[in-house]
This record gives C-alpha cells, structure tokens and sequence, in this order.
C-alpha cells in the first residue's frame, strides 16, 4: 500500500511572526521556516506504518515554489521513499490544495492520504474534509490513534466530548492531531541517504486544476495593543474609575 | 552500548559562522575534490548569529568577487560616522577615531549574511548541517584530534532515553576546523587539553547586547553609524554603544560591556536598557518596536591572548581563536580572512594543519592586531587614561616598545564591599523590555525543557555560602537572559537555573570568579532563534 502525505512549509512554531508594516501579509524573509508540525506528525505516522509492514511506500507532497526542494529533503531525510513537488508561485487556498491532491491520488492511487489536520498559518482545517468529498471517499479527522488491518482503519478521534472510535474503509483520508505520535529527530546520514532520493517536480498548471481564489485578502494587522492599566490607590478611586468608564 | 554509527569527511568545520563558512568555501575553490561539512547548533544557519555589524567588505571581494551583484538581503552602504562621549543628560560629538572611520563599509545583518553564505557553500559541495550540535571532540589513538561527536537527541532531563531518543553520530574527519565563535565549548577543552595558551596571555571578553527595533517613517538615515561611550558606564566599567541605521525604518543597536568589570552589582543588561533612556536616544525609539533581541560574548583579548591555533589534526579560526579588532569594533573581516587562511594552508599542505599558526602569526589578520594590542588593556586604568593611550597607540601605530598584559575576567570582580560601588546614577526607564524575562521573548529561545541542562555548575553549594558572602551572587546580574536565579523555597535556599531561557552568549562560563560553570551545547536546535541579528 501506499500512503501519500501533505508536507506542507510553514513559518516555523518558534518565530515571532511579523505583520509587515504595510499590512499586505507577515514578514518571511529572513525567517525559518519548517515543515507544518501536524504534517510532520502525519509523516511519522505513515513510516510507522510502513515500518510495521502495513505500507510499503510513503510519498511526501508539497505545494509551492520552487525553492520548495530542501524542504521536501527534509521529508525525505525522515524516511519518505520520494516525493512530489506541485509547483506555483501563487498561493494556494484549501480548496486547491485538495484538487491537487485528488489529481495526484488518481495518479498514485494510495491506500491511505495522511494530512496534518490544519496548517499554523493559514489554520483552514479544510484541504483534508475537501479531498475526502472530491475524492468521495471516508475521512477520519483529528486523528489520535490509527490502526490498519483488513481493509479498514480504526481511528480514535479527538472531539469535543472525548474520544471517538470510528473505523473507515481503505482508502480513506485521515487528518492528524498533536497527540497521534512524536515525530523522530532526523539523523545526519539520513540526510545523505535523502540526496539520492527522487523528487518529481510537476506544474501545477498542467495537472488541469481550477485554482481560483475564493476568499481574498483584504490586509493583515497585528492584535491591538493592550493599554496600559491605571493605578488605584483605595477602593474608593477604583469605584469611582468604574463608575466614570459607565460600569457601575 | 553499541558502536556509534560514523561518518567520514575530510575536513569537519564547526560552526555556521562567517569563519567557518568562508573557510569552507574557499576550500572548496581550491580544492574540489575535498569533502567538507559543516555542522551548525542552531536550527537554521544565522539563528544564533548576533553582530552589530559594520563589515570591511575587502576579504568578502577576495572570497566572492561578484558578491556586490548578488549582496546579503540587509546590506547598507556606510554613510556618516558620529561618536559621541555621554553624559547623563547629554554629549559631546567628538572625532571619530581613525579605526572607527566606516567609509567604503557596509552595515548588514550578519544572521543574514551567514544565511546567504551558506547556499554558496552548499552550491560548491559543501555539505551544512543546521540543528547539530558538536558534544564533544574525538581523538585518535595517537591523541591528535579525529573529529567530533554530535549531541544525542531525544534525552530527558534526568538522563534517560525519551521514546524519541537517537544517538547521535561520530564525524571523523583529517582536520577539525574549530569555528565556534567566542568562547567555543569544543575550543575551551582542546585548549586546555593541548595547552595552546601556555604562551600567551588568558583570552578576553565583552558582552554585547543588542536589538532590532522598528521605528516610526522618517527617524532613520540609512547608512548612519553612530558609536559612543561614557554613561551609563563609570570610568572604570569599558563600555560602549552602537546604533546602525538600516533600510526599511529599522535600526540595529547594542551596548557593549567589558567583561573585565570589577563591581559585582553590575549589569550589563541594565547599562544597555539605561543607554537606550537616554535623553538623546529615547526620542528616536520611543513609538517603536522590539523585532528581535539577544547577547553575545565578544572575544576582546587580540594580539597577546592569541592562544596557539593549531594542534594535531585540528586548528582554530575567526572569534574562537580570538581575532577581532577591538578598536575597529569588527571581527568579521579577520573572521573570513582567517577562514581563507586555513583553507589556502590545509590545501597546499596535504590537509595538514601543523604550520598553520606560523601562517596565521605571519599574515595581515595578525599584523591588524599587532597595531591596537596595548588600546583595549589600558582602559584598566580608567577612562581617560585609556582614551590618552589610545591616542597614542594610533598615532604610533602601535609602535610602543611594550605590551600590555591581559588578565583573565573572571579574576577581575572585587568582593562585595570590598571598593567603594560607582555611582551608577540611573534613570528611570520608560521604553520596553520591562526586564530580562520581556527581552528574551524576542530572541525566540527554545529549549525542550526535558533535556539535560546545558549549564555544568559543579558545585552548587557554594552558591549560598561563599558565593552570596564574597560576590553576592553576580551570576544573577551578568546573564542577560535571567538564567540564573537564587530562590527560597522549602528546601531553603538554592541556586535555579532556567537554562530554557539561555541565549547562549556564554558569558557564565567566562565570568562566574570561581569558574565552576561549563557551557556545553544543548540538544541540536535549541536556542535562540534570532531574526536578522
């Protein structure tokens, strides 16, 4: 079986994000970026199950420009067998992102799409549920627990009210959440290893996906500045503050 | 246990910086065919790089003759140079010094710069690798150095394996290019080890502190180099600021502080805070923001604590060894000039790095040092002395009969009541960061907090005892980033150490005056984070 993964490249969780200061998007120069955590989870999961027998190939998929490559290496180093890099210069909103997956899928035909259940820039939480209904095939999202056998996969999903079993028939899509596994540290000769690896590059124009914009970004603002507090010096001056703000 | 898994290179160069990339690439120009590599601690190349910087750009023509075409994403040409000796209310424009004289150079972000090297390594065959911490060097059977081992990943705090654990591998290499910056952790044990400063005098510091602030349209001249001394330090603290105009509404500044300072109670991170209030500086930042903060040990000895830098399969270039002009306030230039050095010797010598200190001694980088080596260990004697004798040092070129004698940092701190404490006459502060906790957010420092600490005290005891009778503590006031903190709790009182929030400038581990604390390299990748620093 086969699995094919999202890997998406995202500012990293550790960077201070910018709003630029003429508000047209968040500052990315100069800044790390990495792989999409939920995606690097969703990753481990498929070499787990490649490691247990059940997959034999695992593809890393991303989406982007075409400097794009080292970060596909990096998906590369942590043991996918090859990958597959979409390439745009434009940005691509969820509902893209799953018509390119369904054009892969058809190409590929995987058992199994294993997607991060959103990404840390956008949030969307959309591209997985999206490809699920292209694809007219089951999705288990949030995923904390996956096991395969006979034909179906048992996912413990996390829900507001707890924990929800549900099994799924193969192929299927399945979204990850934080508490499914602890992605592995990348070794060094891995990434040597990963160099030799196979990285096929396809246009996403010629894949013949429609991929206008649905939403459009008016401009980007960073959260209001919280003003500064006024000290009080008895209960009496506090009471009189509220009562002036109109709150008592 | 098993036998760690192992990979070969010729040459391994530790550390990402302008040293070791420069001396990467230019190794790879002469000789293609050698492998190189170069591992890095921080997560991505340039996130632990902190610099003021003002570049002499000449080394950089001689490595990258079409650089100029395809600069660093922050590169400003120098405009005008001003110095200034405050006064708590005020200053007094003065001559800019000779050495301080910026024409022809460049401002930029060396994070960036470090960044934008590194693909050209890669793109000559030079394999970077970020988020690998060098733990410890190996050796072979005839003692000379084999290389270095990397940091294992995935260990817990108490030392056992987390679930994620993955040992980390051996590099053996023909020649280990220590390029760890100032105070190299790797450096500092080969030094004892080989005894490369038996010749020479104990190697110096400074601590830098430095941020980028975005400013209100219309403050900023880009180009402009301003540099001062005087307040807040007293006249027997070196200590001194920068303030790089860049493009984009942005300014670089920073306060630097000699680490040879005697009073136990002061702060560099004060000094730089107390600066930045100043009247002339607070207007120009006031209504701005914080886009990134951190610290740097700054290595400050020169031409007489130049230790050996060369040892049996090994060698030492840029800040580790310990080249930077004091004076000129720059490092870079002998950075990259004493990289291509090395790479130009280890290419016509078979690899071999026996000879290497004779080159290093024989060429410019060392003649540049020769010059301003009695500037800096003068200001021991006060201010004013010190700015008499510089004088007289340019104006001689150096040319005095003697030298002046450095002595180690962390010998220099008087015991608490033991001087009359300076005056420190500070202001009340009015811009952010609030205190250390607030500025260290902007260096993005991550640290897995289930991971061994980093920072060796080898005798904890003394921190209640002894140390708070003799010193009061300075570990508390010299770390910029509140790592150290004493607390009373139950168990009474006891030293805390929140190596999460470490910066790894490694000024501890140059000035604590009992010298028990040992910086060693985290888990690969943790630290800071620096944007454009």
């Amino acid at each position: 079986m086969k699995i094919l993964v999202g890997y998406k490249r995202v500012v990293d969780y550790n960077v201070r994000i910018q709003v630029k200061p003429d508000g047209s998007g968040v500052v990315t120069d100069g800044v790390k970026l990495s792989a999409n955590p939920f995606d690097d989870i969703a990753l481990e999961e498929a070499l787990r199950l490649r490691e247990k027998g059940v997959a034999d190939e695992v593809i890393v998929v991303a989406i982007g420009p075409t400097d794009l490559t080292a970060h596909l290496r990096n998906g590369l180093a942590m043991g996918a067998n090859r990958a597959i890099h979409v390439t745009t210069t434009e940005a691509v909103q969820p509902l893209t992102a799953a018509r390119v997956f369904l054009k892969l899928v058809e190409q590929e035909q995987p058992g199994l799409v294993i997607l991060g259940k959103q990404a840390i820039d956008d949030d969307a939480n959309q591209t997985g549920q999206m490809l699920a209904a292209l694809w007219d095939r089951p999705q288990a999202t949030f995923a904390s627990k996956l096991e395969i056998a006979d034909g179906k996969a048992t996912v413990t999903r996390e829900v507001d009210a707890g924990l929800e079993v549900i099994e799924a028939e193969l192929p299927a899509v399945i979204t990850t959440d934080l508490r499914l596994n602890e992605p592995r540290f990348i070794k060094l000769p891995d990434i040597m290893k990963a160099k030799s690896k196979p990285i096929a590059t396809i246009e996403l124009a010629s894949l013949g996906v429609e991929s206008h914009d649905h939403l459009t970004t008016t401009h980007y603002a960073p959260p209001a500045k919280r003003s500064k507090g006024v000290m009080v010096k008895d209960a009496a001056e506090l009471v009189a503050a509220l009562k002036q703000k109109g709150l008592l | 246990m098993s036998e760690r898994e192992t990979m070969e290179y010729d040459v391994i160069v530790v550390g990402a910086g302008p040293a070791g990339l420069s001396f990467a690439i230019r190794l790879k120009q002469l000789k293609p065919e050698t492998t190189v590599c170069v591992i890095e601690k921080a997560s991505t190349v340039g996130a632990q790089i902190l610099s003021g910087a003002v570049i002499e750009p000449q080394p950089l023509d001689e490595l990258l003759p079409g650089w100029r075409d395809n600069p660093p994403p922050i590169c400003v040409a120098a405009g005008e140079d001003e110095f200034w000796l405050l006064n708590k209310t005020g200053g007094r424009k003065i001559m800019v010094p000779p050495g301080m004289k910026n024409h022809g150079n460049f401002i930029v972000s060396l994070g960036a710069m470090c960044a934008w090297l590194a693909p050209q390594a890669e793109a000559l065959g030079v394999d970077v690798f970020p988020g690998f911490a060098a733990a410890d060097t190996i050796y072979n059977e005839d003692g000379a150095v084999a290389g270095v081992s990397i940091g294992d990943m995935g260990v817990a705090r108490d030392g056992s394996h987390k679930p994620g654990y993955t040992e980390g591998i051996d590099i053996k290499a023909k020649v280990t290019v220590l390029a760890e910056g100032a105070r190299g952790s790797l450096t500092k044990q080969l030094v004892q080890r080989f005894k490369l400063d038996a010749d020479s005098d104990p190697q110096g510091y400074s601590i830098g502190i430095k941020e980028l602030w975005q400013l209100p349209a219309g403050r900023v001249t880009p180009g402009k180099i301003v540099h001062s001394f005087g307040w807040p330090a007293d006249s027997h603290t070196y200590g001194g600021s920068f303030l790089y105009h860049l493009e984009g509404d942005q300014v670089a500044l920073g306060y630097v502080s000699g680490l040879d300072y005697s009073d136990p109670n002061y702060q560099p991170w004060e000094a730089f805070q107390q600066w930045k209030n100043h009247p002339m500086m607070q207007p120009l930042l006031d209504g701005g923001t914080i886009l990134s903060a951190g610290a740097r040990a700054i290595v400050t000895g020169g031409y007489q604590s130049l230790p050996k830098v060369e040892m049996p399969g090994a060698l030492l270039i840029g800040d580790t060894a310990g080249l930077l002009n004091v004076p000129k306030v720059k490092g870079t230039h002998q950075a990259i000039r004493s990289g291509m050095l090395a790479a130009e010797h280890l290419a016509n010598n078979d690899l071999n790095a026996a000879g290497f200190d004779a080159t290093l001694r024989g060429s410019v980088v060392m003649a540049e040092l020769k010059k301003v080596r009695n500037i800096k260990p003068a200001f021991k004697k006060g201010l004013w002395f010190g700015m008499l004798n510089a004088a007289w040092e340019t104006v001689t070129g150096g040319a005095s009969p003697w030298t002046l004698k450095n002595k180690p940092d962390w010998s220099s701190l008087h015991k608490l009541g033991a001087q009359e404490e300076p005056k420190r006459d500070y202001l009340p502060r009015t811009l952010p960061p609030r205190d250390r906790l607030a500025g260290v957010y902007f260096a993005a420092t991550e640290h897995d907090e289930d991971q061994p600490i980093h920072l060796h005290v080898a005798d904890t005891s003394i921190c209640v005892t002894t140390c708070a009778e003799e010193y009061g503590n300075p570990c508390t006031r010299f770390c910029p980033a509140s790592v150290y903190e004493i607390v009373d709790d139950t168990a009474g009182k006891r030293l805390q150490i929140n190596a999460a929030n470490c910066v790894h400038c490694k000024t501890c581990d140059i000035k604590d005056p009992y010298q028990i604390i040992t910086w060693v390299t985290p888990e690969g990748g943790s630290g800071p984070n620096y944007q454009n620093m």
